[in-house]
């Protein structure tokens, strides 16, 4: 791995920066995996393309603030991605939730509504928090964001292309897209949450505070919702609990001894 | 144009002689051009086998997507599989393209490959149960396809020469991160080498399989001629296999890895390498959709196709 010299830093200013890495990263990692499991099951073909670059886009993500962390003193980087147990994880428990019943090798009934709308909701909520992370006062993570950033446009029209899309055609698929939405609104104060130390987060300019962010969510939506005919919701829930305190479901859980399976055989030895 | 016109006024005798003309000066015959209804379905049946060889070929490594033992072999996998739907896609265009004077489209395709029609690739019928299966089939099974698509590159097809051109380069890279998963595990743990050898073990005969019979006494049929005689390829089955060989062994033999073939040696005065004949009635079965993870791979694509089924459907009512 390489070293990174780190300029000595406040403890606090350490502490809060590492808990919104830590965020970030596991919010990617898991999210990227959820994706991975659609391989080969898209709607069509070209969407498995499509879909399947931005999970490896959203996985380098998650790769670069591991080394983040990594070159904070935090550990190997795959020790970190593979070895952490859930209840340290301080992903959105929104991003670990399963695509749908079945596995993904077998009988996987995935529900591709809940992929469109976790997938836009979430990665336009990454917009809005690299927008504001371009000007962190920590500046690997303020030059990561603006890479990261880069990426996301693409992401985020294509996800749009497909909410408008299947939102406007009526029918099954509206059906479906508002079941999704509902589900998705049940957790999504989980996503644009920055965790117990969100104030300090933003008292040090890590990043904006949790408010103005969920406000330039709502923004960059409301015209998207006007148009298809949908009410913003006034607030979001966190029903199934707060991933940001290391709270997860057992869907995690099963996800973690798939994705290190591997792994775990030897995590000493070179893969 | 010129030349539509002009084969408009011409038997389909004499349409038959230029267009044969035309191939064998190495001119390339292009999607709307003239073309004799055997070289039509010749290309057809190849190009979509191929195809949806890529995208069923996608399913045995996707079992190993999420468990790669690294974030680097994570991206890399991932980018892999994706290259492979890529090439699928890419190739059932063409595909398409052909068919289109049949009326006939990609939901015929999908549900040919449902029916049992429509064949895909041997390899791809086979168990991958462990991490060292992803990292050969990326080594040994891309480099076998690598050989064989490389015979075609030249293909008086236009529209699969170029495809062919640009996923060849792609294979490449995937036989290189293959290779670099065997050597991590073949310079490893005795666990991991045992991985690797188990894996060697299990796909060899799958591999023999991969170029196909070497003639039609094998299995009662073969196109390979007819593919010769429109120059869609150039080399038989049994000159692949041994190009194969001639670059695979030494490589697997220099990392200390054995072959489950103890006749297989080098013939020096005939110059060919001389082996023990895969079983090629179980080939048949295989291809048959009678392979061990046959039914399993054909399901799980089936169950994507009948879950997303709203989804298509509310993509057709916005057209």
């Amino acid at each position: 791995m390489k070293m990174v010299d780190v300029k000595p830093m406040n403890k606090d200013y350490q502490s809060s920066l590492i808990s919104l890495l830590y965020q970030l990263a596991d919010d990617d990692f898991i999210l990227a995996y959820r994706g991975s499991e659609w391989l080969g099951l898209a709607p069509h073909i070209e969407e498995d393309v499509a879909f399947s670059s931005i999970s490896q886009d959203t996985m380098g993500h998650a790769a670069m603030f591991y080394q983040l962390l990594s070159d904070l003193g935090e550990g190997d980087v795959d020790d970190l991605a593979h070895a952490r147990p859930a209840k340290v994880r301080k992903n959105a428990i929104l991003l670990e939730m399963v695509n749908g019943p079945g596995h993904y090798l077998s009988k996987p009934s995935y529900d591709w509504a809940f992929a469109v709308v976790r997938n836009y909701f979430y990665v336009q909520a990454k917009k809005v928090r690299m927008e504001s992370l371009k000007n962190s006062s920590y500046d690997p993570l303020a030059n990561a964001a603006l890479k990261v950033n880069m990426e996301l446009y693409y992401h985020l029209l294509h996800w749009k292309t497909w909410f408008v899309q299947l939102m406007q055609a009526g029918g099954e698929a509206r059906k479906r897209m508002e079941d999704a939405i509902h589900r998705v609104w049940d957790d999504f104060a989980g996503v644009l949450s920055l965790g117990p130390l969100g104030k300090e987060l933003a008292t040090f300019k890590i990043i904006e505070s949790e408010n103005i962010l969920k406000g330039k969510w709502k923004q960059s939506m409301k015209p998207v919702f006007d148009s298809v005919n949908l009410l913003m919701p006034e607030e979001f829930g966190t029903q199934s609990g707060d991933g940001r305190k290391g709270v997860h479901i057992k869907d995690l859980e099963d996800a973690l001894l798939t994705l290190r399976e591997v792994y775990q055989t030897d995590p000493a030895a070179s893969w | 144009m010129s030349d539509v016109i002009f084969s408009n006024q011409l038997t389909e005798q004499e349409k038959y002689g230029h267009f044969l003309k035309r191939i064998e000066a190495g001119e390339k015959i292009e999607a709307d051009d003239w073309m004799p209804d055997e070289y039509r379905f010749t290309l057809i049946k190849l190009i979509s086998m191929h195809g949806i060889s890529e995208i069923m070929g996608a399913l045995p490594e996707k079992e190993w997507v999420p468990k790669a033992p690294s974030l680097k072999r994570k991206l890399g996998i991932m980018a892999k599989v994706q290259d492979e739907m890529g090439h699928g896609q890419l190739l059932l265009r063409v595909a398409e393209d052909l068919m289109k004077p049949l009326g006939k489209t990609r939901e015929d395709i999908m549900e040919d490959l449902f029916s049992g029609r429509l064949k895909f690739h041997n390899v791809f019928h086979m168990e991958a149960p462990t991490w060292g299966d992803a990292g050969l089939i990326g080594w040994l099974v891309d480099g076998a396809a690598i050989i064989s698509q490389t015979n075609m590159l030249n293909a008086s097809y236009g529209p699969y020469a170029r495809a062919l051109k640009r996923i060849c380069a792609e294979e490449v890279f995937h036989a290189q991160h293959g290779e670099a998963i065997i050597m991590a595990l073949a310079e490893g743990t005795n666990e991991q080498r045992t991985m690797v050898q188990e894996a060697v073990n299990r796909w060899w005969e799958a591999l023999l399989m991969f170029f196909g019979p070497a003639d039609a006494s094998t299995t009662g049929t073969s196109k390979q001629d007819i593919t010769i005689k429109y120059r869609i390829r150039t080399k038989t089955n049994e000159e692949l296999r041994q190009d194969f060989f001639s670059k695979y062994i030494p490589r697997v033999l220099s990392l200390g890895l054995t072959l489950p073939d103890e006749t297989m040696h080098f013939d020096k005065e005939k110059e060919v390498w001389v082996y023990k004949q895969p079983d090629w009635n179980r080939f048949k079965e295989i291809i048959k959709n009678n392979g061990p993870k046959s039914k399993d791979r054909l399901e799980l694509r089936k169950t994507a196709y009948i879950e997303n089924q709203w989804v298509r459907e509310a993509l057709n009512m916005a057209k």
